[in-house]
């Protein structure tokens, strides 16, 4: 037991600590609070009100005009270059690219991962660490010969040009799953088999609906990592028809109307490509934080 | 995750047909993206392939060219300076915060928002942060000026660039990697610290003795990791400084795709990505290990 007069001592390490971590906690949020507040700020207010933390005049101009909604003249006079520019379908366009290589990255390597944890076949554990010996090839190796080959395709400004090298499988992705599917115990699957449930069945029928977790956390992987590509889709979908948001912000940012980048512009387009994310921190935020551990670094 | 146990079958089973079918797609993907590629860019390094006419072979001239090629000198040094600033800095304010949080707050709030940088596009992280270091209207300059600071062109510098990029990336990644370790921190067993907290031991004697031994194969692990991602930065200053002033920040990866998709030399870019990809091998032959190893030591 302590004596009575230590514990009115202020605990000041503590209060210290706690200011450092409040102040790393600002300091990674409010950069992003100033994106949205320039956003929502006139371009010609850039300079009269720099420092205020909220703007003096408020304006939703900016993301209208980036989202395409207003006439070619309204954006040019809000601060834009003039050119044609539709946030709205490339956030449709990322939304594409992202949902289409989670979704079948993660089924395909979901049905390979089972493959190598639970079946039997002549060369599985040969064919298995080849596939993990590709980890040791950077992407930007496979990236050149790649283009050559979706060009040589006529794939370029396709969505499927864009998603070919990663829809099918990462060779990380097939490793995690197999890692759980191994982590299953046997007697559920030999239970089913007395059943009459077979190797097609068991999968679909008994392994996929106790896999939720595992398939969300590898599928929100996938999906935080192709939402934040940017090389690829712009080698290959610099188009219009395929243009994603973070390749739509290096074309917008490119367009500036004079010496100046057209910032309250920019920072609406980029604050397109934080909303999603905040959608998924709101709904999955808990699960996302969680999986987070070495097993999991990609 | 589970041991890779070997338990006797009930009965002699061959499932071939059941498993080729489940791994078809994989492995048409794993064939055509990486195993051809894999080989294709090693014969790209082999020649003198532009992408307009079909390549020839011109041996190891490319390779010959890059030793002499004091860009290419110059890309691997400014590399090496990003990746020492960033993997210094990133990884002790990572260590920082993750016990902090440890010893403070298991709050998924606190960490949601540490994560925020990390689930965001690089391009979103880079544009910001020229935006907040803009040196006339930028919020940075803004307050240095009101401390009677000069306003610093921290991008547009050829001494600044580089660690501006590397402390733009270190913002970004700091809060996934003090996650990760906070993670490995999890691992460790509570009651070390209370039995310690009775024996009189203070925060600082708690990390040293008992949380970084502990931590240590995470922490290696967590390294190697951020290692490997680091030499391949690009995204950013893809949109920032493109590779300038003068140089600066042409990194391994932008001098790539600048022979490659600048230049039209595909068989040249090839012959660096070959060097890129052999440093990185060995890097990540050291992670495997590791994984490995921090297994039998946590799991």
């Amino acid at each position: 037991m302590k004596a009575p007069t230590t514990r009115a001592r202020v605990p000041l390490g503590r209060i210290a600590a706690w200011a450092v971590l409040v102040v790393a906690v600002v300091a990674t949020v409010f950069p992003f609070y100033w994106m949205v507040r320039t956003a929502l700020t006139p371009a010609a207010d850039l300079y009269s009100d720099a420092t205020g933390l909220l703007p003096e005049h408020p304006t939703m101009i900016n993301f209208l005009r980036v989202l395409g909604l207003t006439s070619r003249q309204e954006a040019r006079a809000a601060g834009g270059s003039g050119a044609k520019v539709d946030f709205l379908r490339y956030l449709l366009n990322s939304f594409v690219y992202c949902g289409l290589i989670t979704v079948i990255q993660t089924q395909c390597c979901a049905m390979a991962g089972y493959a190598f944890a639970r079946l039997r076949f002549p060369g599985r554990d040969l064919v298995f660490g080849v596939l993990i010996a590709a980890l040791m090839v950077p992407p930007i190796f496979t990236l050149l010969p790649n283009f050559v080959l979706v060009k040589s395709l006529g794939w370029l400004n396709s969505f499927a040009g864009m998603v070919a090298p990663s829809v099918l499988m990462t060779p990380f992705a097939v490793f995690f799953l197999r890692q759980f599917f191994l982590s299953i115990p046997r007697e559920i699957e030999e239970a089913a088999t007395l059943d009459g449930v077979g190797g097609w069945g068991m999968f679909w029928r008994v392994v996929l609906p106790m896999s939720r977790g595992p398939l969300l956390t590898i599928g929100l992987t996938t999906a935080v990592w192709s939402w934040k590509d940017f090389l690829w889709p712009l080698l290959t979908g610099r188009e219009e028809e395929t243009r994603v948001l973070t390749v739509a912000l290096g074309i917008f940012q490119q367009q500036a109307p004079n010496v100046q980048p057209d910032w309250t512009g920019l920072m609406a387009g980029s604050t397109l490509t934080v909303l999603p994310v905040l959608v998924l921190l709101v709904f999955l935020g808990r699960r996302l934080v969680e999986s987070l551990n070495f097993t999991g670094i990609k | 995750m589970g041991a890779n146990r070997v338990v006797a079958a009930p009965r002699r089973r061959d499932d071939r047909a059941v498993a080729w079918l489940f791994l078809a797609p994989v492995l048409v993907g794993f064939v055509v993206f990486y195993v051809y590629p894999t080989g294709l860019g090693i014969y790209y390094s082999l020649t003198d392939y532009g992408m307009l006419a079909a390549p020839n072979l011109v041996g190891v001239e490319n390779y010959r060219e890059l030793v002499e090629d004091d860009k290419f000198w110059n890309a691997l040094k400014v590399t090496g300076y990003y990746v020492v600033l960033n993997i210094a800095v990133q990884t002790v304010l990572a260590l920082g915060l993750a016990v902090l949080m440890h010893r403070l707050t298991q709050s998924v709030a606190v960490r949601a928002m540490l994560l925020v940088p990390w689930l965001v596009p690089n391009v979103t992280v880079g544009l910001l942060w020229m935006w907040m270091l803009d040196a006339n209207l930028g919020f940075v300059n803004h307050v240095l000026g009101a401390l009677g600071l000069g306003a610093t062109g921290f991008l547009t510098s050829p001494a600044w660039a580089m660690p501006t990029i590397a402390g733009i990336n270190t913002w970004a990644y700091t809060g996934y990697t003090a996650l990760l370790l906070y993670a490995g921190m999890l691992q460790v067993p509570r009651y070390l610290y209370e039995s310690a907290s009775l024996d009189g031991a203070g925060e600082w004697r708690m990390f040293t003795r008992i949380t970084l031994p502990l931590l240590r194969p995470v922490l290696a692990l967590v390294l190697v990791v951020s290692l490997i991602g680091s030499f391949q930065i690009f995204d950013t200053i893809a949109v920032t400084t493109k590779g300038g002033p003068v140089g600066a920040t042409r990194v391994i990866y932008f001098y790539i795709y600048e022979q490659a998709f600048a230049n039209f030399r595909m068989g040249y870019a090839s012959a660096i990505a070959v060097v890129l990809a052999v440093l990185l091998g060995v890097l990540t032959a050291v992670q495997m290990r590791l994984l490995r190893a921090s297994r039998s030591d946590l799991a």
